[in-house]
């Protein structure tokens, strides 16, 4: 479980973020929505602990991160950077064991560890040998999942999972990364601006505007019970195209 | 007089001016000598220097079988007087005139015994003379000689109103010189006819008639090359310059039987001799190995073979290059690194050693010195200071070109500061970061040829020789392995970059 409880952090006398609650249950998939300079970048770096807060906690499965020093939080929370994030000068495989190497894991758990995730993202086992350059998008975001995945964490954290790929990619990986996290079963948080991939992968979103959280709830609850205007008018931004009937 | 007599000869290339600022400005001796086995033999940068090294060398060869490391070239009389001192080398040929006025800051003393007495209060100590005295003369061609009847400087009083001279800048100014001449022997030249001249172009002047005296140390190989005569100098106005060996009075006691051989060529250069052996090297090109062979009557030593020397100078510059490089990597990397992290300190780094970079190299070696003598340590100190720039530079900006997002990513991953240095920043910096060791490796080819300067020999010790004597041949035995050394490195770091950039990150076909 991850929560966020009245997270306030201001940059320079101006408030950023404002008591900003947030809940994801053990095993669930919730979405972070907002538009840029919504403070949702801000958050996720607070709740990677790159950057210290006001006030507030973050908690995995009840304990704050504050309690924790930078190595024993890495551990519990697997990130997956935008676009994947993967060091260019280490292949797939070493880019996933990084952190275990690091941390003394022996070759055949790792080898044990790599594998297992391999076959929960469904990547083919060439591919690991590749270097990030080598890879295509899709690809590169599967080894970051498995990188964010290795140590085992409680909770993994994805930022705007799918925005550099193209739509069709886009629209295949969506299916895949479902069932990724069902396998997984971990607490997943995705942080996001599109609203179409936040619906489709997660049971629960929680929408930021200007460092505070407007609505939380399901896609269904935001579309027929908004907030305010604000909440509407972002949904009905992000309309699929016009029909045929408008271009005839 | 001038204060370093044999250097003048050198041809006035700017290296030769270093080398005077050099010797003036090397201050502070060395910590105690190292036991010198085989014996060192130094020589000063131009012909003379040369020939004489050699026979030094030679005579201790022949009659002592003792092992002789030449160190022949190495500048002028500063650097070789705290050569002397600090135990680089053991024995080298000097001037009396030279150790009174540069070394003792004595001009006032002028025999042998007051002089040799001067030294030994520093703990050297001088042969008598070697037979000849190489100093100031004044010189007119020989026809000219013969049609004004001329065998002294006096006798050009009756036709000093229509002598035409070219003198050297020096023998024009100093008080000591062409003032002081006119003096004694109440001389009175049309000064309209009194020319200043650079002293090797004096000789084709005369040659071509232009003028009719000139001032020549007499002896120049030129003065044989022209056929030129010497008017004596029958009021012993010119100083004294016996050619004598100098060396430490602890090498004299330690090794009497060497010190004996040295001994037993006191009397025997004459004048004639030393000008005909610097004729022999300056015009004819003989090697100062086979000319002072000849002259001792034997068989030429083995000499070494060309491919031997290249091998040896080869070894020698590897060494410098190679030292300096690897101190500036250890040194250059970190320094790039806290460059990056610090600010203040990082802008401070960067221009220091950007500064240095800005320091020419002769001048670089004379500020070494008196730190750290003659020899390897200063030319290598240099290398060190002049590979440094590259390497931090292009460590800062490798460092600085790696993506924010991939230091955050670390972080977020739990990497610790040092783990993000050594997993991440410093890998995808390293393309930048071997560009710049390839530079500094490249440079430091190049730059340690001025290493023989010093008495560090490498390839530049052919360079510096061929440059003082205007032989080509012998400057490119230098110059092109140099340059060969340059190619394979760069050969090299082509390899090294295949082998240590990682292989994600290289330039794709």
């Amino acid at each position: 479980m991850l929560e966020l409880q009245n997270i306030y952090k201001s940059y320079e006398g101006k408030p950023v973020l404002s008591d900003v609650n947030l809940v994801v249950p053990k095993g669930a998939t919730h979405a972070l929505i907002g538009s840029s300079g919504s403070g949702k970048t801000t958050l996720l770096r607070i709740t990677l602990g790159l950057i210290p807060f006001d006030k507030g906690y973050v908690k995995i499965n009840g304990q704050a991160l504050l309690s924790f020093t930078p190595l024993e939080w890495a551990n519990r929370i697997g990130y997956v950077p935008q676009d994947g994030g993967l060091f260019p000068h280490l292949t797939g495989k070493s880019n996933v064991s990084l952190i275990a190497r690091l941390r003394g894991w022996g070759s055949s758990q790792i080898d044990d560890r790599v594998e297992e995730l391999r076959k929960v993202v469904d990547l083919d086992a060439g591919i690991l040998g590749h270097f990030p350059s080598e890879m295509s998008g899709g690809q590169r975001q599967r080894v970051a999942i498995m990188r964010a995945a290795m140590m085992d964490p409680a909770v993994m954290l994805l930022d705007e999972p799918m925005a550099a790929l193209d739509p069709l990619i886009r629209r295949s990986l969506q299916q895949e990364l479902k069932s990724i996290f069902q396998r997984l079963g971990k607490t997943v948080l995705l942080v996001t601006h599109d609203l179409g991939e936040a619906v489709f992968l997660a049971e629960q979103m929680t929408m930021l505007h200007e460092g505070a959280v407007v609505q939380s709830g399901t896609y269904g609850d935001l579309l027929l019970r908004p907030a305010n205007g604000f909440v509407t008018q972002f949904i009905n931004a992000q309309r699929s195209l016009p029909d045929a009937t408008v271009v005839q | 007089m001038k204060s370093n007599h044999g250097a003048q000869r050198v041809k006035r290339s700017s290296i030769a001016v270093a080398i005077n600022v050099a010797a003036v400005c090397s201050l502070a001796s060395l910590p105690a000598a190292f036991a010198a086995e085989p014996i060192v033999i130094g020589g000063k940068i131009f012909t003379e220097g040369y020939v004489l090294g050699e026979i030094a060398a030679q005579t201790i060869e022949s009659t002592t079988h003792t092992p002789v490391t030449r160190k022949l070239g190495m500048g002028s009389t500063g650097i070789l007087f705290e050569a002397l001192k600090s135990g680089a080398i053991d024995v080298y040929p000097d001037y009396t005139g030279t150790l009174a006025e540069a070394i003792l800051k004595r001009p006032d003393l002028k025999s042998l015994d007051d002089i040799r007495a001067a030294l030994s209060g520093m703990g050297l100590t001088i042969s008598g003379s070697l037979g000849f005295n190489d100093t100031y003369a004044l010189a007119v061609k020989a026809g000219f000689a013969d049609a004004h009847a001329l065998k002294t400087i006096g006798d050009l009083i009756p036709i000093q109103g229509s002598v035409r001279a070219a003198f050297s800048y020096e023998f024009i100014d100093r008080k000591d010189g062409y003032p002081g001449l006119v003096d004694s022997y109440h001389l009175n030249f049309d000064p309209q006819k009194v020319n200043r001249m650079e002293h090797s172009l004096s000789f084709q002047a005369l040659d071509q008639n232009a003028v009719d005296l000139i001032d020549v140390y007499s002896t120049d190989a030129k003065i044989k090359k022209f056929d030129l005569r010497l008017l004596e100098d029958d009021h012993n106005y010119f100083p004294v310059y016996q050619a004598v060996w100098v060396a430490r009075k602890s090498f004299v006691e330690q090794h009497p039987r060497e010190w004996q051989a040295l001994l037993g060529l006191e009397g025997r250069i004459t004048a004639e001799a030393m000008l005909d052996m610097n004729a022999q090297a300056d015009i004819q090109k003989i090697s100062f190995e086979k000319i002072a062979s000849q002259f001792l009557g034997s068989a030429a030593p083995d000499s070494e073979s060309m491919l031997n020397k290249i091998l040896r100078r080869t070894r020698e510059h590897l060494w410098l290059v190679g030292l300096s490089l690897l101190f500036s990597v250890l040194v250059g990397i970190p320094l790039g690194v806290a460059a990056v992290r610090f600010q203040t300190a990082g802008q401070a780094i960067l221009l220091s050693s950007a500064l240095i970079q800005t320091v020419p190299s002769l001048a670089l070696l004379c500020f070494l010195i008196p730190v750290f003598g003659v020899g390897t340590k200063p030319a290598l100190a240099a290398l060190c200071l002049y590979s440094l720039l590259p390497v931090v530079l292009n460590t800062f900006t490798g460092i600085r070109g790696v993506s924010p997002s991939h230091l955050e990513n670390a972080r977020a991953f739990g990497l610790t500061r040092r783990q993000v240095l050594f997993r991440v920043v410093l890998p995808l910096a390293s393309p930048t970061l071997l560009a710049g060791i390839k530079t500094a490796t490249i440079v430091s080819i190049g730059t340690a040829t001025l290493a023989a300067l010093v008495g560090a020999g490498g390839y530049g010790a052919p360079i510096v020789s061929g440059l003082s004597l205007n032989d080509v041949p012998t400057i490119l035995t230098g110059a092109i392995p140099a340059a060969l050394m340059a190619l394979v490195a760069y050969g090299v770091f082509e390899l090294l970059e295949r082998l240590l950039v990682p292989a994600g990150l290289r330039r794709r076909p």
